[in-house]
Order: C-alpha cells, then sequence, then structure tokens
C-alpha cells in the first residue's frame, strides 16, 4: 500500500533559507543543504524547494544550491518559484531535482505544462496552485479562485476547472496551498482539498495551515491529499518529523515508517 | 566500472551521484565501446517507451544491452529501463527489447478491468516490496523498507518465475523482476534513501552465478 508522503518546504532566498532551523539547543541553521541533510536524515519522503530570489538574474544561486542538494539527499525533491520558462525547467532537473514546480507563469501561459511534459515527463511537472475562498458565483462555481502574487491577484479562474486542465495539459501532480490557510497554523483547508483531491486522478499535495499532527492526519484522511506540506511547525522545533510520523501511524496512516 | 547508459531518456545524474555516494566508480555514457568494457551496466530512464526505444536503437545501444546480459554481466534496470527490457509495452504500443517475455501494462486499463477504483495514477511514492525469493541484490534490507515509485505502467513476465518481488497498489504488481544476471527495479533505488542505497552497494558488489 502506497504511503502518504510528509513533505517539509524551505523558503530560499538568495541561497539561504528565509526560517532556519530552530534545534533544542536554539541553533539556527540557515543553509538549505544543510537542512535538507537533517530532514532528509529526519525521514522526510520528499523536499519541496520554493526560491523566493527577487532577482531572475540572481538564479544562478539556486541551481548551485540544487546542485549541491542532489548530492547530499537521496529521496525525490522539487524546486518552485519563478519558475517561467521551458529553459529555467531545464536548469533546475539537470541540477538534479526531481520536480519542477510551476505557479503563476502557469496560469499565465497554461502551455508551459504541456511544453515541460512533453520535454521531461509528466512525472518532472507539478502545478503549484494558490486559492482564496470566494464564494461561488457564474464564473467561479466551486466558490474557490486562482490567485497569484501572493494572494493578491484574482484571476478570475476557478480552481477545480484550472486544476483539472492542467492535469489535462500533463501536470503530474498538483501542490494545492490555500492562501486563506497559509500561515494561520490552524489546519488545512480540508473542504478544498477534498475537492480538487476527488476530482483529479493525479496526486495532490495539501499545502497550508499545517500547525499539529492532528491536522495533518485531517487533511491525509478527510481532506483526501496524498501528501502533506510543512513548514513553520517542523522549522521552529514543535515538531519533528518522527514526531509527526508516530502520530499518523498511531492513527491508522499508511506512512513510511523506517528510514 | 559501472556503466550508466545514457540514452536521451530522463536526467541520469542521480543514478550517478547515488553511486559515488557510495563510493562506486561510475561512468554516464552512450558508448558502446565503454559499455562493452564496463563490469556492470545500469540501464535507468525516465520519460515515455516509444521515444526511448527510438533513442536505443538510434544509438545502437539496444545491441550493447543485449551482449551485456548475454554475456553475463551483472545488468540492472531502473524504472523505464525495467520495462523496456520486455516485449511490448502499451505505452506508445512500443516494440522493446524482448530480454524477458512479457509485456508493460498500464494501471489504468488493470484497474479498470478489476472495477478498481479511487487510485492515483501515477503510482508516486513511497511502497513496500515483497520478495517472492530470496536475492544477493535485496540482502540486509528489511520487508518494512520503502521505495520511491513513480510510474502509470508496469511490467508483467510472461514466466512468473521472473517476477522476483511484486507491490501492492490495488493490484500486487510485479515490481521487481529478472533473470540469471539481469535484475530490474520499477521503483527509483536512487532516490530510495537508505535500503536504496544499499541495493546499489549490493548490485556493485553482486556476483550473480
Amino acid at each position: 500500500m502506497l504511503s502518504k508522503r510528509i513533505i517539509p518546504c524551505l523558503d530560499v532566498r538568495e541561497g539561504r533559507t528565509t526560517k532556519g532551523i530552530k534545534f533544542k539547543d536554539n541553533i539556527d541553521i540557515g543553509d538549505p543543504v544543510e537542512m535538507a541533510r537533517v530532514y532528509y536524515e529526519a525521514g522526510a519522503d520528499e523536499i519541496v524547494f520554493y526560491d523566493i530570489t527577487a532577482s531572475h538574474e540572481r538564479r544562478d544561486i539556486m541551481i548551485d544550491v540544487v546542485r549541491k542538494v542532489a548530492e547530499t539527499i537521496f529521496i525525490p525533491f522539487s524546486v518552485g518559484g519563478g519558475i517561467r520558462t521551458l529553459a529555467d525547467m531545464r536548469d533546475v532537473l539537470l541540477a538534479g531535482a526531481e520536480k519542477v514546480s510551476v505557479n503563476s507563469a502557469a496560469v499565465l501561459n497554461p502551455e508551459i505544462i504541456s511544453q515541460g511534459a512533453d520535454a521531461f515527463g509528466s512525472q518532472c511537472i507539478v502545478l503549484g496552485m494558490d486559492v482564496k475562498q470566494v464564494g461561488v458565483r457564474e464564473k467561479i462555481p466551486s466558490g474557490y479562485e486562482i490567485v497569484i502574487n501572493g494572494g493578491r491577484t484574482y484571476m478570475g479562474i476557478d480552481a477545480l476547472e484550472w486544476a483539472v486542465r492542467a492535469q489535462d495539459l500533463g501536470a503530474g501532480e498538483i501542490c494545492l496551498n490555500s492562501i486563506d490557510a497559509d500561515g494561520t497554523t490552524n489546519g488545512y483547508e480540508l473542504s478544498l482539498t477534498r475537492l480538487i483531491s476527488s476530482h483529479v486522478d493525479i496526486p495532490v499535495i495539501a499545502s497550508g495551515g499545517a500547525g499539529r499532527p492532528e491536522h495533518i492526519r485531517d487533511v491525509l484522511t478527510h481532506g483526501k491529499a496524498d501528501a502533506a506540506l510543512i513548514a513553520s511547525m517542523v522549522h521552529y522545533g514543535t515538531y519533528t518529523i518522527p514526531d509527526i510520523k508516530s502520530f499518523l501511524s498511531e492513527n491508522g496512516v499508511k506512512i513510511r515508517a523506517i528510514w | 566500472m559501472i556503466a550508466i547508459i545514457d540514452y536521451n531518456a530522463g536526467n541520469l545524474t542521480s543514478v550517478s551521484r547515488a553511486l559515488f555516494h557510495i563510493g562506486v566508480e561510475n561512468i554516464i555514457t552512450s558508448d558502446a565501446s565503454q559499455i562493452a568494457a564496463a563490469d556492470r551496466i545500469i540501464f535507468p530512464g525516465v520519460g515515455a517507451a516509444g521515444a526511448a526505444m527510438a533513442s536505443l536503437v538510434r544509438l545502437g545501444l539496444d545491441t550493447a544491452i543485449r551482449q551485456a546480459v548475454a554475456d553475463g554481466k551483472p545488468v540492472l534496470g531502473i524504472c523505464l529501463g525495467t520495462q523496456i527490457i520486455l516485449e511490448t509495452s502499451r505505452e506508445n504500443q512500443a516494440e522493446c527489447l524482448g530480454i524477458i517475455a512479457g509485456s508493460v501494462r498500464a494501471f489504468s486499463e488493470s484497474f479498470q478491468e478489476k472495477g478498481i477504483t479511487g487510485l492515483k495514477i501515477p503510482h508516486m511514492g513511497w511502497n513496500r516490496i515483497t520478495l517472492k525469493t530470496d536475492h544477493p541484490v535485496f540482502a540486509g534490507l528489511s520487508p518494512d523498507d520503502e521505495f520511491y515509485f513513480v510510474h502509470g505502467y508496469y511490467p508483467q513476465p510472461a514466466d512468473a518465475g521472473q517476477t522476483i518481488a511484486t507491490t501492492d497498489y490495488g493490484i500486487a504488481f510485479p515490481s521487481v523482476i529478472g533473470k540469471n544476471n539481469l535484475v530490474a527495479t520499477q521503483f527509483h533505488p536512487e532516490k530510495s534513501g537508505a535500503p536504496g542505497l544499499t541495493l546499489l552497494k549490493n548490485f556493485s558488489n553482486w556476483k550473480p552465478c
């Protein structure tokens, strides 16, 4: 039986993580390669890097990080943030990432999904979706709308329709981020996750809102997610990945228990 | 020296990096003479079966792989490399190498035939394997170890004796196949953490009888 995946997400700006891991001795590590190694050894099933470097010209720094990560950890990892072209995808994949994640670039130019899938295979192409609940109206029948620019720009696109379309264009996986839940640590947006995951055939990673292991259990069961993205709850040392996995296992969620 | 066969089927550096990490020398090559000179062969690959077979034939590597298997060299297939070892694939209706009798089947069709619903395709993530028989390449691994899979198609040898291990995903599909000096995994040992590295280490020391 396939295990549900637990995926730490690291935000990286100009080669440094924006939130370091705070261990019990309160040492702050800002090196994404070292953080990746720590999470790899702690049993992360996959790692997501999100490049928030403002300047497109400084992307070479991230490529260098990707190369070093690929020499250090032997589990899949993906890179998102600022991926706009096929050349951006190629750079990240050749540097050693398993997958690339496209978000706003795909909203503005959906063909990037099919071009990426044709060039590198669907299994490499993750669609990142930022979603806000807006209420049901004619253009937004699901009540969930696609947003970009960190939630500031509403695109007039229905989230469910976009997810299905992205799958048809060749996306191999969806990373579904609820802007409403993101940063709250009050739990994932279960209704949204369940809606999207039950209407697509490809795996869905739930993102946004994780604060406690119960939240992860809920999104992997009621929310029908295939994987859960986590950030601050592990970065700040509140929980470890073994803590989370033990809790999930005790609660009947199939996870990878040894590593 | 292990030769990792390069036939334009995805990024092969992750296999190479994993081998270097465990101290095993290797080269990525599409040169038939280097493949002939190597002690062991790894035949990886991601992507679609049709395009991959076309590349192999164009580069003359179909012959090199058949020869390595016939010579008794240890050969490890990974993912698409594993599927291409069979005779035919449902993916692109591709004619494959035919080193092992059998075909590559689609999860979507198998699920439909059996009335299985609610499982995502591709089968993506970590899963266990159940060995049908002891195999030196799997020495030191626990039945609870999991491996990283990402695939929509799976190998189905005609001879059940050539299924080394199965994995449960709606159906019990063959996840490791092989015969004699050939072993081939549907999962990615190079992305399967410690158990995957153990497998690669075992392969690098394997002396098939």
